[in-house]
């Protein structure tokens, strides 16, 4: 076996395979199909404070090597996360992060609240809890809040700094390839001590029924992501990288073990995986095997050895 | 991977796929993603159950797009990558049922009408109909329509349970007919699909208390508690 270990804020990964928000529901669903325990980290599905209907309409429509969705948030609550689904979480290994999404400043910061306060109380009680709130800042498929967050950097400084001041947990922004300036927005969630910054989240696209004459979603734009996106994301992972000295979550089309290896390179401590796990049920432990795989062959021993070497 | 045995033509744009292999248990009204492609299209497809024996499973589907152009292109020795069996069926049931198909929505009733005690079975179709014979052994009475629709023969009132699968606007209106009496009408909902198995919120629809997942909390639901205005405006 190789050395996979990675570490974000003092928190150990076993390896480098993270399951993105969005695309894991909360992992019980995943669990069914194979032993999630040997993946590095889970995050949530994006959670707000209050339940989110999501968006009306289609939600997802397959493009070249990608795919557009726009569910819009839907999610059950904080409250209900921390009741139901934590049941789950108490029981399983990997690295538990929490995304957390909102619409306005007071909604970001009273949800770190809340999550803060019940981790506190899990662990005096020696459960296991949540290690780190992946604040998202750019989902493209909300209306108010999500996305209009993450891209002007002035104004996602606020929201960082104010969630920053409201939880003691790791904190991981999520950041919009739409961003006016990737590279600037980045560097202020480090000045604003992030332990993190995950990259990136959808490009917003769309979709338009000709025939119809009218988008296909009802909110007009809709994520893209997958294979298609992967050689900008993995451009911007590197542009961000070298700039920072907080580590860098680095995602967008994963769907090979070389492909993890390619983003290391770039600079990231750890990589989520999103759509790949709708294009196979057991992507993360196909992944590991092909991971553990392509070192062996390369007489890789670990990843510090190839971690940001492109310069 | 699962070896294919046959994928017939029955008409146009209509196939069955017959696969090998001996399945878990599997409930009427489930269906499984099927995936016989690399990388493009993305996303498998979900596809329901229309007959399963000790040894095969067969899938009835009609062409809608790529996916399953590309699953009609598929030969006997070709292979097939399955998951499921999926998503919550219909109820077992007891008294008088009555079986109702539209369509490629006959696909998932075949498989109930053998699990059941002789429903009556009603098949619509807008052109040309297919399969209806296979029903026959499985029936208590037969009723094919070509042309109009099915629900025109149908006293609702005779039957505790009414299955329907077939296109929105007839599941809504088999609702509507149930509305005042005892019938309890199940509908099979289709919708788009990314995980199949919950985790990705894409195929929800609209129900009296809320979201639900088609993947999951159905496809099959309690035509009552489905908000009918809210799926057919979409």
């Amino acid at each position: 076996m190789r050395n996979l270990a990675c570490n974000i804020a003092g928190i150990p990964f076993a390896n480098p395979i993270v399951m993105a928000s969005g695309t894991f529901g909360f992992g019980q669903e995943y669990a069914k199909h194979y032993n999630i325990n040997k993946l590095g980290g889970i995050c949530s599905k994006g959670l707000t404070l209050e339940p989110r209907p999501g968006n009306r309409g289609i939600r997802v429509w397959e493009t070249a090597g990608g795919m557009m969705n726009s569910v819009g948030l839907e999610n059950p609550g904080i409250d209900a996360f921390l009741d139901e689904e934590m049941k789950f979480w108490e029981k399983i290994e990997p690295v538990k992060i929490v995304n957390l999404g909102g619409s306005n400043i007071e909604d970001y910061v009273l949800g770190a609240l809340k999550i803060t306060k019940d981790t506190g109380e899990r662990r005096k009680a020696f459960l296991h809890s949540v290690d780190m709130i992946e604040l998202n800042i750019s989902c493209p498929n909300v209306k108010e809040g999500g996305m209009a967050f993450g891209i002007k950097t002035d104004v996602a400084r606020e929201v960082v700094r104010e969630v920053r001041q409201a939880t003691s947990l790791p904190l991981a922004i999520k950041l919009s390839p739409n961003a006016e300036n990737i590279v600037e927005m980045a560097v202020m969630c480090e000045e604003e001590g992030a332990d993190c910054v995950s990259l990136v989240n959808t490009f917003s696209g769309m979709k338009i029924d000709i025939h119809e004459r009218r988008s296909v979603f009802s909110n007009l734009y809709a994520g893209l992501s997958g294979p298609a996106i992967k050689p900008i994301a993995l451009r911007m992972v590197h542009q961000v990288a070298r700039e920072l000295t907080i580590p860098v979550m680095g995602m967008g089309g994963i769907t090979t073990a070389e492909d993890i290896i390619e983003f290391i390179m770039a600079g990231a401590e750890v990589v989520q995986v999103g759509t790949y796990n709708f294009m196979n049920l057991r992507a993360g432990e196909e992944l590991l095997a092909g991971l553990n795989r392509f070192m062996q062959k390369e007489n890789i021993k670990s990843l510090d050895e190839i971690r940001g070497i492109i310069r | 991977m699962y070896n294919i045995l046959s994928n017939e033509r029955i008409c146009e744009g209509i196939y069955l796929m017959t696969v090998e292999g001996a399945f878990q248990e599997a409930r009427m009204g489930q269906f499984f993603m099927l995936r016989a492609w690399q990388d493009a299209p993305l996303l498998s497809r979900p596809i329901s159950i229309f007959n399963k024996e000790h040894n095969h499973i067969q899938f009835l589907y009609k062409i809608a797009g790529e996916g399953t152009r590309l699953l009609a292109a598929l030969r006997p020795g070709d292979s097939i990558q399955l998951e499921g069996p999926l998503g919550n069926g219909f109820p077992d049931v007891m008294g008088r049922t009555a079986l109702i198909g539209g369509g490629i929505g006959i696909a998932p009733l075949f498989y109930t009408a053998k699990q059941l005690d002789k429903p009556d079975i009603y098949l619509g179709f807008q052109q040309e109909s297919y399969l209806t014979q296979a029903f026959e052994p499985y029936a208590n009475e037969l009723v094919v329509r070509i042309g109009g629709s099915v629900l025109d023969d149908l006293d609702l009132s005779r039957y505790e349970n009414v299955f329907v699968c077939g296109p929105l606007g007839m599941m809504k209106a088999a609702a509507r007919m149930a509305e005042g009496l005892d019938t309890k009408v199940y509908v099979s909902l289709e919708k788009r699909m990314a995980c199949g198995i919950g985790a990705c919120y894409v195929c929800s629809i609209t129900n009296t208390d809320g979201n639900r997942k088609v993947c999951t909390d159905g496809p099959v639901f309690l035509a009552e508690e489905v908000k009918w205005d809210a799926e057919l405006s979409l």
